[in-house]
């Protein structure tokens, strides 16, 4: 019964980190399903959305539920975990020993500090501002303005905790520092500095898993992270878009 | 020198992501190198005068055909690839100029504009979708001589 407990409790762990670092949700499913078939429990089952996971050793046995409420991406915790439950299919290593990885694995604090996440957004900025056709005077005002609102939107996420909210303010900084730079004679074109330096912002990796998401057959949670992509897009653009209202 | 400038900074800008999205720190070049090609493609491709909407597909392609191999030989998830190095190919641009001309009450083009993002979303999905059938052909075949 212990040892039951115990699987549950893996599978959980190495689903809600998963869930939490913004893993496709049949990748998190397989992951659950592969670690309890290893341990010897064939027929378990999950489901996994973006907000939630249910999961039951067995079809008539008690389910157990979790709820994911904050989200972020970190590539690297889900590498981690993919690299775990991978040595517990190999059985390289046991049920508590896993327990103990995957918990130090929650724990785990970004690889990358704020700061090299802001100047990587700075330089993120500046190269789509040349990827895009722009000229190279146009650099380093993106390359300025893209680190300064990825710096606060960081602050502004911390402040209130709401990512949309977050996204309309760093887009905002945006239009108003676009704004000043140019009329200031600092950068020529105005569309380019901007699309480069919203770059950093745009939810590239919320597009992607929800397409994958679909196309693995998992309706509900590819529609409710498209609906996330759109909902951050549109922050984005009225951010922009109420700076170009007021001036 | 138009080019070498483009493979510059689309490696400075995947690996960038990388480093945004937090991916591990041995897997940043690869990531680059994945976003780099297929940006490249993508950027010839239109230079050779071609719809962007193929040239995003076959840029997906690209991307997505790298990352599986890449993820293979580095026993790494795809989608760290995946996700670095389709984001020069996202049509941020083109979303932001359609949101731009909708606050500007020029419908006609915002609508021509978003009609456009979402031919290009949908080109990335379909590129993506030919790796992974690709991917899982090989698997099977491979499944069925080694029986």
């Amino acid at each position: 019964m212990n040892n039951q407990h115990n699987i549950v409790k893996v599978c959980m762990l190495a689903g809600k980190i998963m869930l939490q670092s913004g893993a496709e949700t049949y990748r998190v499913e397989d992951t659950m399903n592969r670690i309890a078939s290893t341990f010897g429990l064939p027929n378990a089952q999950s489901y996994a959305t973006p907000t939630g996971i249910n999961f039951s050793i067995d079809i008539s046995e008690v389910t157990n539920f979790m709820r994911i409420s904050n989200r972020s991406t970190d590539l690297h915790k889900i590498a981690e975990v993919n690299n775990i439950s991978r040595m517990v299919a190999a059985g390289e290593i046991e049920l508590k020993k896993a327990l103990t990885m995957l918990e130090s694995v929650d724990r785990d604090t970004p690889t990358f500090s704020s700061w090299l996440q802001v100047i990587a957004a700075a330089f993120v900025s500046g190269c789509f501002t040349i990827m895009f056709g722009g000229i190279w005077a146009d650099f380093i005002p993106s390359f300025v303005i893209g680190g300064m609102a990825f710096a606060g939107m960081l602050w502004f996420e911390r402040l209130v905790e709401i990512r949309f909210i977050a996204e309309f303010f760093a887009s905002f900084i945006i239009g108003v520092l676009t704004l000043a730079f140019v009329d200031n004679g600092i950068g020529v074109y105005m569309d380019k500095i901007i699309i480069g330096a919203v770059m950093p912002l745009v939810p590239g990796l919320h597009i992607t898993n929800a397409v994958r998401d679909l196309m693995a057959g998992h309706l509900v949670a590819g529609l409710s992270k498209g609906v996330e992509a759109v909902l951050t897009a549109f922050a984005i653009g009225a951010g922009i878009a109420v700076v170009f209202g007021l001036f | 020198m138009v080019i070498l400038a483009q493979l510059v900074t689309s490696f400075i800008a995947a690996a960038g992501f990388g480093i945004l999205f937090n991916a591990p720190r041995r897997s940043l070049i690869q990531c680059g190198l994945v976003g780099m090609l297929g940006w490249i493609l993508y950027y010839v491709l239109v230079l050779q005068e071609m719809d962007v909407v193929p040239a995003t597909v076959l840029a997906a392609m690209l991307v997505g055909g790298l990352s599986q191999i890449c993820a293979k030989v580095y026993k790494t998830p795809v989608i760290i690839f995946i996700v670095s190095g389709i984001i020069p190919l996202v049509p941020g641009g083109s979303a932001y100029d359609a949101m731009r001309n909708f606050v500007e009450n020029d419908y006609f083009t915002a609508v021509q504009l978003s009609a456009k993002v979402m031919l290009l979303a949908g080109g990335i999905a379909i590129g993506l979708m030919f790796s992974e059938v690709v991917k899982q052909m090989i698997r099977k075949w491979s499944w069925k001589r080694t029986r």
